[in-house]
């Protein structure tokens, strides 16, 4: 039986075939030896320091917010290596693979900020990485395709079903299943079966723990409000997590409402979604009635997924965590926004947050201080974001 | 009556396993697939284990997969492989009819619900690829109210505890993994599985039928000498049916061929 708890309330859970369980017993004990080996913690918080260049700067917005009763700081985690919070867990998971004597990794990637995070780790750490991408993301997304093969990982494109990232999640699974003896499957957020959401989140919780320190430092008082991006939900696990026990410290997800809400293209699970099974948790998942799993969408590649982390599941039913929703247009204002008056350009799926907190900002009555994790760079972005605001675009907002 | 132990009874007596074909249901629509299941219960198998269509089917391999996605694309739907087992089941009344599918078609349905539907189509067992015995339990209780028998899986690297558990929980029959991986022929099956079996036989599981990879007679002759009860064929199967999917006569002879084969190799020295 596991250790610790596999659900969070009725979310999350096992639901994977029977042959898989070992493999997951495995990686929840190596897990928890690791917890309390302080060799393993040392490597890996030198690993976040001196690789990775943790603690990462917290900013406080000079041009962005216009209420004077307001002040907004961004978590810049689009400082860390590899332009993404997903630096972090990736490391501290292809430490675990070493430890169980494991010399392959699995991985999936959506738009290929994942790949890329599991593609330098295993680089460093000396591991033999494949990686599972949608056929349709492999031609979307050619130069993250193009950088985690040049750091040595195998990309095997997944024609399979729709071609996207619940696809590569499914034949990852499939790989596993069959390799799991001498293979990690090192998945990419705060989803999936137990202990994945446990792992996913212990490995990405000094985000809120830098957080704490330093608007205590700066403030010398809790944020009023921290506010996140969720696709799957790691970074804004990552995040919340160490307020979680803090009441005052209000929780903000902010999910993909796409194209709207009343439309299909969306990936907004928590706000629209019905509650269900999918990639080995109980959660809140896009279905039709029959329960077939409907496509998501998002301008953010990173966002677009139609499940979501079953914590984040749990903190929405008992309503620790609020969840809101943005459109693709106010996300790409928002990007724009913030290149424009701080000279940041954002990931897409971190301008979700920002976006939802600028409402926030321009409503807000009373002092208040709001931190957004800004999650990722945009770099990764400008190819899409050219397409759309078009080649002639002068800046103009 | 339960009609595994009947179909059990009767094997011993004659002194055979049973060949057990999977076939998804609606595959590649639904008139078809009811002229393929027919096909092979009267060339002679014993039992029936039948998917119903899912979009995300993580226990499977390409073949099985693509089963799926031409059921769905002829919207086959859980109700309407129910009316077809309900039609099924009132030509067939002594068949075993097992159904393999998973966990999110059966939670949209409510669990209740989902397994009084198919009690009423005549269904004998359910196998959900993706509920392990540690989720299993609200599926078991409501099983064992509906009198529908919850299939466990015993995968070659089961503990000491998990099969204790399928001893303790299992009716029907006991589905024995050949070898890990998913479902297709892409690799054999580890037979034979003895000490496996052995030790199913040791903490009293329901009689094991083993899959995952078995495609020829001899795996099937193997896999009973070994002392499985039966042998379950699923991606070899439905190969031939998309091997045929122009030629339905073609299709129905192919399948008659091969049950016939691997029925043949089910009888004991």
């Amino acid at each position: 039986m596991n250790q610790l708890d596999s659900k969070f309330g009725d979310f999350g859970g096992m639901y994977v075939p029977e042959l898989l369980i070992p493999a997951l017993d495995q990686l929840e004990k190596a897990f928890l030896d690791a917890k309390d080996d302080p060799a393993f913690q040392e490597e890996f918080t030198s690993l976040l320091k001196d690789y990775a260049g943790r603690p990462t700067a917290m900013t406080l917005t000079r041009n962005l917010v216009s209420n004077p009763k307001v002040k907004l700081y961004l978590k810049r985690e689009d400082l860390l290596h590899g332009g993404a919070h997903k630096t972090n867990q990736v490391l501290g998971q292809a430490l675990l693979t070493k430890r169980m004597g494991k010399t392959e990794v699995i991985a999936e990637t959506g738009a290929g900020q994942h790949g890329t995070a599991t593609a330098l780790a295993c680089a460093l750490l000396g591991l033999k990485a494949r990686i599972y991408m949608g056929a349709k993301d492999v031609e979307r997304q050619a130069p993250n395709v193009f950088r985690m093969r040049l750091m040595g990982a195998e990309v095997i494109p997944v024609h399979a079903g729709s071609g996207t990232l619940k696809d590569a999640v499914n034949e990852a699974l499939r790989d596993w299943s069959a390799n799991y003896e001498k293979a990690h499957y090192l998945l990419g957020t705060a989803a999936g079966p137990h202990p994945f959401p446990h792992i996913v989140r212990e490995f990405h919780r000094m985000i809120g723990e830098e957080t704490r320190a330093q608007i205590v430092e700066k403030e010398g008082r809790l944020p009023d409000a921290v506010v996140a991006c969720v696709g799957g939900g790691s970074n804004a696990i990552g995040m919340f997590a160490d307020f979680i026990d803090e009441p005052s410290v209000k929780l903000v997800g902010v999910e993909p409402a796409g194209k709207g809400l009343h439309t299909k293209e969306h990936g907004a699970t928590i706000c629209t979604g019905t509650k269900g099974i999918l990639h080995g948790a109980y959660t809140y998942i896009m279905q039709d009635k029959q329960g077939q799993i409907e496509e998501s969408y998002s301008v953010s590649a990173g966002l677009d997924y139609p499940a979501v982390g079953p914590q984040h599941a749990y903190l929405a039913d008992i309503g620790r965590a609020e969840y809101v929703s943005v459109t693709d247009e106010e996300a790409l204002n928002a990007f724009q926004l913030l290149a424009r008056k701080e000279g940041i350009i954002p990931a897409l799926e971190s301008s979700h947050a920002l976006a939802h907190a600028l409402n926030m900002a321009d409503t807000a009555e009373d002092d208040t201080i709001i931190v957004v994790n800004l999650s990722g760079r945009g770099d990764k972005d400008l190819g899409h974001v050219i397409k759309i605001l078009g080649e002639d675009f002068n800046g103009s907002l | 009556m339960d009609r595994y132990k009947a179909m059990f009874a009767r094997l011993d007596a004659d002194n055979q396993g049973a060949f057990v074909p999977f076939v998804m249901l609606g595959d590649p629509d639904i008139d078809t697939s009811e002229r393929i299941i027919s096909q092979l219960i009267d060339s002679g198998a014993d039992a029936l284990e039948l998917g119903i269509p899912y979009s995300d089917p993580i226990a499977d391999g390409p073949t099985i997969q693509a089963a799926s996605i031409r059921a769905l694309d002829s919207h086959v739907t859980p109700d309407s492989c129910f009316s077809l087992l309900k039609r099924l089941r009132q030509r067939y009344p002594d068949t075993p009819i097992g159904l393999l599918l998973y966990s999110n078609l059966v939670m949209a349905k409510g669990i209740d619900n989902f397994y009084t539907q198919a009690k009423e189509a005549g269904v004998d067992s359910i196998l959900i690829a993706d509920v392990p015995l540690r989720e299993a339990t609200p599926f078991l209780e409501v099983a064992k109210s509906t009198g529908v028998a919850q299939i466990l899986i015993a995968p070659p690297n089961a503990t000491e505890e998990t099969l204790s558990q399928i001893g303790e929980h299992s009716h029907g029959y006991t589905y024995l993994l050949g070898r890990a991986g998913v479902t297709g022929v892409e690799t054999a099956a580890d037979t034979p599985a003895d000490a496996l079996i052995n030790k199913l036989t040791e903490y009293q599981c329901a009689p094991p039928l083993l899959g995952f990879g078995i495609s020829t007679p001899q795996q099937v002759k193997t896999a009973i000498k070994a002392g499985a009860a039966g042998a379950i064929s699923g991606s070899a199967t439905v190969n031939l049916i998309a091997d045929n999917l122009d030629d339905i006569n073609a299709m129905t002879k192919a399948l008659d061929e091969f049950v016939g084969k691997m029925k043949a190799a089910t009888k004991k020295d």
